[in-house]
C-alpha cells in the first residue's frame, strides 16, 4: 500500500523519490555506523519490509548493503593494523554455515506467508532488546555498547582480558587452540560457535551481525576492542559477500535499492568516523539506546498497520524508524560542531 | 520448501555482487580523494576560521 505511493519509473527501477530516500536514509545509517561502529545496518531490513517490499529483497538488499559498508570500513581498518585475518579466517566457516542455515529459514517462512511477520516480530525483540542493554549501559556510564573511543587509541598488549572471557579461555581447551593478536589463546571450536550462532542472525535478519558478535568476541574470545571491531568488519565482507550471493541468485538483492544506499552510507561514515575524535560517545550513547527502542515499536506499529491494512499505521512505523534514526544522526553532528566550535574558542583565547 | 544449498555458480548474480564491490572501492577512494580536496574549506565553513581541533 505504501510501497505503490512511492513507485514510478526512475533508475534500476526505482523512483527518483525513493532514489533520493534511499540516498538520505544511507547518509543517516553511514552517520551512525561511522560514530557507533554498529547499529547502522539493522535499520535497513524494517524499513524496506515496511515499504512492502517482499521479505527475501528486503533481507537480501539489507545484507549486500552491509556487504559493502563492511568493505569500505574494512579498508580503512586495515589501514590502522586492526584485522586479525587468523582469528577472521576461523569466523568464516562458522558464519557462513550458520547464514546458510538463517537464510534458508526465510526462504521456508516465505514459501508458509509467514516471513514478513516473523522477522518483524525477531526485530521487536532484538531492537528492543539491545535498545534496553545499551540505554541501561549508557544511564551507568560504563560504556560497553558500541566502540569505546579512547580505547581504540591504546595498545593491543595494554587490554584486560574480561574476566568471563578468561574462564572460557581455561575451560574450553579443546584442540585446536589458537593464538590471536594480544596474545589471547583460545580453542578454535569456541570462535567457531560465535561465528555460527551471528551466522544464523545475520543470514535471517540480513543484518551484519556485528552489535552481537562484537561483544561476543570481547567477552567470549577475549580479543582486544579494536581487534573485535577490525576482524568483525573483515569477517562481514566474506559473510556479507556470500549471504548477498545467495540471495542475489534467488533474486532477493536489488541493485535499485543497494547502490543509492552504499552512495549515501559511505558518505555519513567517513562524517561518523571523523565525530569520533571530537564527540564523547557516552553523551550519545542514551540517545543511541533510544533510538533503538523506538524503532523496535516502530516495527510493531508497522507490524500491526499491514496486519490491519492500515495505511496510516504504516506510514507512523515507517516515520518512527527513519526519524529516530535522523534525530540520533543529526544529534552527532550537533554534538560534533558544538565540540570544534568550543575548541576553537579556547584556542582563541589562549593565543590572546 | 527452501533447503540448505551450496553456492552453485551464477554469472548474472556474480557481476551483480561484483558492482557493488566495485562501487564500494569506488566511493572509498573517491570519497576519500573529496575529503583532502573540499574538507578544509568545510571544516572551515561549518566551525569558522581554522578547525584542525583533531
Amino acid at each position: 500500500m505504501l510501497g505503490s505511493l512511492l513507485s514510478g519509473a526512475g533508475f534500476l527501477g526505482t523512483s527518483p523519490e525513493m532514489l533520493a530516500l534511499f540516498v538520505g536514509f544511507g547518509l543517516v545509517v553511514g552517520v551512525l555506523f561511522g560514530f557507533f561502529g554498529m547499529g547502522g545496518s539493522f535499520l535497513v531490513t524494517p524499513a524496506l519490509l515496511m515499504l512492502e517490499y517482499p521479505a527475501p529483497v528486503a533481507v537480501g538488499s539489507g545484507m549486500a548493503f552491509v556487504f559493502g559498508t563492511a568493505v569500505i570500513a574494512t579498508l580503512k581498518h586495515h589501514d590502522l593494523g586492526q584485522v586479525d585475518y587468523k582469528l577472521g579466517a576461523i569466523m568464516i566457516t562458522g558464519t557462513t554455515i550458520g547464514i546458510e542455515v538463517g537464510r534458508a529459514s526465510v526462504y521456508y517462512l516465505e514459501s508458509m506467508g509467514l516471513a514478513g511477520g516473523v522477522i518483524s516480530v525477531a526485530y521487536v525483540v532484538l531492537l528492543g532488546g539491545v535498545g534496553a542493554m545499551v540505554t541501561r549501559d549508557a544511564l551507568k556510564s560504563d560504556g560497553e555498547g558500541g566502540i569505546d573511543h579512547e580505547a581504540t587509541d591504546r595498545d593491543l598488549d595494554e587490554y584486560e582480558i574480561p574476566e568471563i572471557a578468561e574462564k572460557i579461555q581455561r575451560t574450553v581447551r579443546i584442540p585446536p587452540m589458537v593464538t590471536l593478536r594480544g596474545d589471547v589463546r583460545v580453542s578454535a571450536w569456541v570462535i567457531t560457535a560465535v561465528a555460527f550462532a551471528t551466522g544464523v542472525l545475520s543470514g535471517f535478519l540480513g543484518v551484519g551481525g556485528g552489535f552481537i558478535r562484537m561483544p561476543a568476541m570481547i567477552y567470549a574470545i577475549g580479543v582486544p576492542v579494536p581487534v573485535a571491531v577490525g576482524t568483525d568488519l573483515f569477517e562481514i565482507v566474506f559473510s556479507g559477500g556470500l549471504g548477498s550471493y545467495l540471495y542475489g541468485q534467488g533474486g532477493g538483492v536489488n541493485l535499485g535499492i543497494v547502490a543509492p544506499l552504499l552512495f549515501g552510507s559511505a558518505l555519513g561514515a567517513r562524517v561518523g568516523s571523523a565525530a569520533t575524535a571530537v564527540v564523547d560517545a557516552d553523551e550519545i550513547k542514551v540517545y543511541f539506546g533510544g533510538m533503538l527502542l523506538v524503532g523496535s515499536v516502530a516495527v510493531g506499529i508497522g507490524e500491526v498497520g499491514s496486519y490491519l491494512g492500515n495505511a496510516t499505521l504504516e506510514l507512523l512505523g515507517l516515520v518512527l524508524v527513519i526519524g529516530a534514526a535522523v534525530v540520533v544522526a543529526f544529534g552527532v553532528l550537533y554534538a560534533a560542531i558544538t565540540s570544534l566550535r568550543v575548541t576553537r574558542r579556547r584556542r582563541t583565547s589562549t593565543a590572546d | 520448501m527452501a533447503g540448505l544449498e551450496i553456492p552453485t555458480w551464477d554469472p548474472e548474480t556474480a557481476l551483480l555482487i561484483g558492482a557493488i564491490l566495485l562501487e564500494a572501492f569506488v566511493l572509498y577512494v573517491g570519497y576519500g580523494g573529496l575529503e583532502r580536496l573540499v574538507g578544509p574549506s568545510l571544516m572551515r565553513l561549518v566551525v569558522g576560521g581554522d578547525a584542525s581541533a583533531r
